[in-house]
Parts: structure tokens; sequence; C-alpha cells
């Protein structure tokens, strides 16, 4: 597109550009009949991968506005045969509070053992916003919305886990 | 003409008076959408929102009935009936065919052009009963217009109904000939805008300029009066384009047979109308001394010189 022109001229190429905006298709996004195509990576909501959480808490405590809520409890595993007892975390509440989250997605990068995964559903609205708090039931659910990681660029660096995957092997 | 065909007549008029403001304000509504990449209403009504402007009329009915608490109450719930009947009553003597038309008088550009002046009186008479600061300074700026466009508008009609040596609309379609429309161009240019100018469409919308003054004369209205407003405005947007159709553009004269007559009025008609909507897309406000400037120094002149060479023209 050109610079505007002022008087007549300008006016002409005011003119030709509506009608020529007319003849163009509009690319108004039919949301509630169409869904959008998310990009992934889209922030939607957290998703709560409950079988990896140790109940290490760093997510709630790198959370910028504490909007996680964890209780646990320890249980004791007796001992096996030769061996002694030991102990460990069960989680009996997470609850992300969306009415809260700001969406950074610092839980997530926080999570040392991935149990905590973006997933690109929006569609939670909820008429009383205390319903926005989500407990582990409804986190859960969220998992089988997450899609799988897209594949690396070409010519990307591999990922992390790959590469001491094989500097391990090649030690080996 | 006995009783019953001039309320067979009445009745078809008033039938067109609801219906084509209508189909130019859905027009507005998709046209304006697609010049700015939008699409416009898409649910109301079965196909691309064609019910939306009916039901923007059931909302505007179920609206409260305002009237602001020092508003002069007679004048205020009059004016948006003086700024909608004078359109209906305009469109009586605008004919759609030699047949068509409601009543054929040899005075019916006079007729038309008087009851369009009555029209513009709607809003001012609304501005000042409001009592309403923002109501009364769009009735100002409206007034000032209405005294800078009414001449030229006159002027360039004038000049046709001396080119055809008739006031009657009829005998003007009947004398007009197609080199006319280069003849009478400078007059149909100066027609439009100062058409435009007396709708106060933009880029002539000054006085009721949202962002500076609300809504100008209108803003203290609001449900069916409001309504009543807007629908003048549609109306007269069709007045106007008919009547610069049937001046300027030869009416029914076009290929193809006889009967075709009606739908190139119509057709004509729509295709102002759509430049009225695509100027308001296209163009931003004027300023007031750029309105002004424009009817004074190039308007006036320029219908004044039409009228000098149409003078010319018919007595050589």
């Amino acid at each position: 597109m050109s610079e505007p022109r002022p008087g007549l001229r300008g006016f002409a190429q005011g003119m030709a550009t509506t009608f020529k905006q007319m003849t163009k298709r509009s690319v108004t996004a039919q949301y509630p009949d169409v869904q959008p195509e998310l990009p992934p990576r889209s922030r939607g909501v957290i998703a709560l991968l409950e079988e990896n959480c140790t109940v290490c808490m760093l997510c709630s405590r790198e959370c910028p506005d504490w909007c996680i809520y964890i209780d646990s409890h320890k249980e004791t595993i007796p001992a096996p045969p030769g061996g002694r007892e030991r102990q460990r975390n069960v989680l009996d509440r997470f609850a992300i509070d969306f009415s809260l989250c700001m969406y950074c997605g610092i839980c997530i990068e926080a999570c040392p053992f991935d149990a905590l995964f973006w997933s690109p559903e929006f569609e939670y609205a909820e008429l009383d916003i205390r319903d926005l708090v989500h407990e582990k039931d409804r986190l859960r659910q969220w998992m089988w919305t997450v899609p799988p990681p897209p594949a690396l660029d070409k010519r990307a660096a591999d990922a992390k886990e790959w590469t001491k995957a094989s500097q391990a092997g090649a030690e080996e | 003409m006995n009783v019953l065909e001039v309320v067979v007549t009445l009745l078809l008029v008033l039938i067109a008076f609801l219906t084509l403001p209508l189909l130019v304000g859905q027009m507005e509504h998709k046209a304006m959408a697609h010049m700015q990449a939008r699409l416009g209403p898409m649910y109301a009504g079965a196909f691309h929102g064609v019910g939306q402007l009916v039901a923007d009329g059931v909302k505007f009915a179920q609206k409260e009935d305002v009237l602001p608490e020092r508003a002069d109450p007679v004048i205020f719930r009059l004016a948006p009936v003086l700024g909608l009947l004078p359109y209906l009553v305009a469109m009586i003597a605008i004919p759609l065919s030699p047949t068509i038309v409601g009543i054929d008088s040899d005075l019916a550009l006079f007729f038309v052009l008087a009851a369009l002046g009555v029209a513009v009186l709607g809003p001012l008479m609304a501005s000042w009963a409001s009592a309403n600061k923002f109501a009364l300074l769009g009735g100002m700026r409206q007034a000032a217009q209405l005294v800078a466009y009414e001449l030229p508008l006159v002027l360039a009609a004038a000049s046709v109904a001396m080119a055809a040596g008739t006031l009657s609309l009829i005998g003007i379609v009947e004398a007009w000939q197609p080199w006319w429309l280069l003849w009478q161009l400078p007059a149909f240019v100066v027609f439009s805008i100062a058409a435009l100018a007396e709708l106060s469409r933009p880029p002539f919308d000054m006085p009721i300029a949202d962002a500076e003054i609300i809504m100008g004369p209108l803003t203290e209205y609001t449900g069916l009066r409001f309504a009543l407003f807007l629908l003048g405005e549609y109306a007269g947007i069709v007045v106007f384009s008919a009547l610069a159709a049937v001046l300027f553009l030869g009416g029914w004269s076009g290929p193809g047979p006889e009967w075709l007559g009606v739908f190139w009025t119509l057709l004509k008609t729509l295709a102002l109308a759509f430049v009225v909507i695509w100027l308001r897309v296209s163009v931003p406000r004027m300023r007031a001394d750029q309105l002004q400037r424009l009817a004074w120094v190039v308007l006036v002149p320029v219908a004044l010189g039409q009228l000098a060479l149409t003078a010319v023209v018919v007595l050589a």
C-alpha cells in the first residue's frame, strides 16, 4: 500500500481501497461456530499428571500469585524382606485457582518431574468465581487434551535429554 | 382518481417507504462490514443476518421511553415524526416509471424539494427541545450546514429543470437524453454532495459527530423515537438517491423493454445509495470550516456556472 495523498487523488485512493477490500474474503474468526486453530504450546489451561507428582511443592512455591494449593500426607511402605521401611508422599489435594492464575507457566517450568503441562483448552468460564478453582480430578482430566509436543524445528539444537543420553552412551 | 385508487396508491407508497430504507440499511450493514474486512450481522434471520434490522426494531420498541426533565415535551415528541414524515410525503411524488407514481404533478420537483426542506427541521427541533448542551451544539452545526448546502442543492436541481423546461419529474425524465450525463455532470456532482450534507451522512456528519458531541441532536433520544430518526436517515438516502436517479441519470430510460423501466430506476437508486454507503466508509469527517468552504467556495459557484451553461445551451 502506498502513502496516502492529499486532495482528489487521495480521495480516489481511499475509495479504491475500500472497494478492493469489499471484494476480498473477510478474515473474521467465526469462533463459536468454528473452533480456532490454536498453535501448539497455546496457554489455555494447566493440566496435572497426578501420577508424576511427588509433592515437592516447587510449583506452589514458585507461583508468583500463590494460586496452587497442595495438601499431602506421608505414607509408610512396609519393609520388603531384607529391606527397611520407606516413606513416600501421597497427594491429597492439588488445586489451581484459575481466577488468580496469570498463565505465566512458571509452575510448568519449575516442575522437575513433568507433572504439569499446558493444554490449549480455553472454554472453562464459570458463572461463580469459586468454580474456577480446579481440583486435582479436573486438572487430571485436562491431561487428555494436552497435545504431543511439536517436533523440533529443522536444524534446531537437540533436546537436552537426547544430548545427555547420547553423551552417557559415548562415555560407556 | 376515486377513493380506492388513492388508498391503494398511498398503501403502495407506504410499503415502498417501509421496505426500501430497510434494504438500504441492510446494504449498509453488509457492504460496510466487508469494506472493513468484517462480516457484519450473521445470525439474525435465516441467511447472513437478513433479519438484523427487524431485530433492531424490536429492540428499540422494547426500550424505555425517556423524556428528559427539562425538555420541551411537545416539541421533543414531535421532532422524530417531523424528521421522518416529509420523506414519506416526498416519496409520493417521485416516479419509478411514467405509470408508477403516487401523484403526477407539474410541480413535482418543487414539491419534493419543499418536503425535503421540512424534513431537515426534525433534527433542529430535536436539538432545541432536548435541553442538552451536546444536542444544542449538534443543532447549531446542523443549522449552519443546512443553510450552506440548501442553496447548491436547489440550484443544481434547477439546472436540470431548466434543461428539461419543466418541473414535472416525469417530464424531466422524458426530456432526458444520454448526453445530459456529461452536460449536467457538474450539477449531478453538486447535487450529490449537497444531498449528502442535507442528510448529515459522512463525510458531512459533523452535526452528529459521535466522537465529539455524542450523537448531536439525537443525544437524548432512545427507543422508538431514536428508531424513527434512524429510519428517517435511511428514508432520506432512498429519497435523495431516487431523486438524483430521476433528475440526472434518466430514471427509467435504459436498454430493454419498457416494462423493465421500474427496475432501471430502482437499480440506479440503489447504486446511488451504495455510493452513499461507500463514501461513509472511505472518507473522514470534514471540519466546520472545510464544510463551509466547500459549500460557498466550490459548490455554489459550480452550481451557478452550471446554471449559466444550461441557460446558454437551452437558448442556443
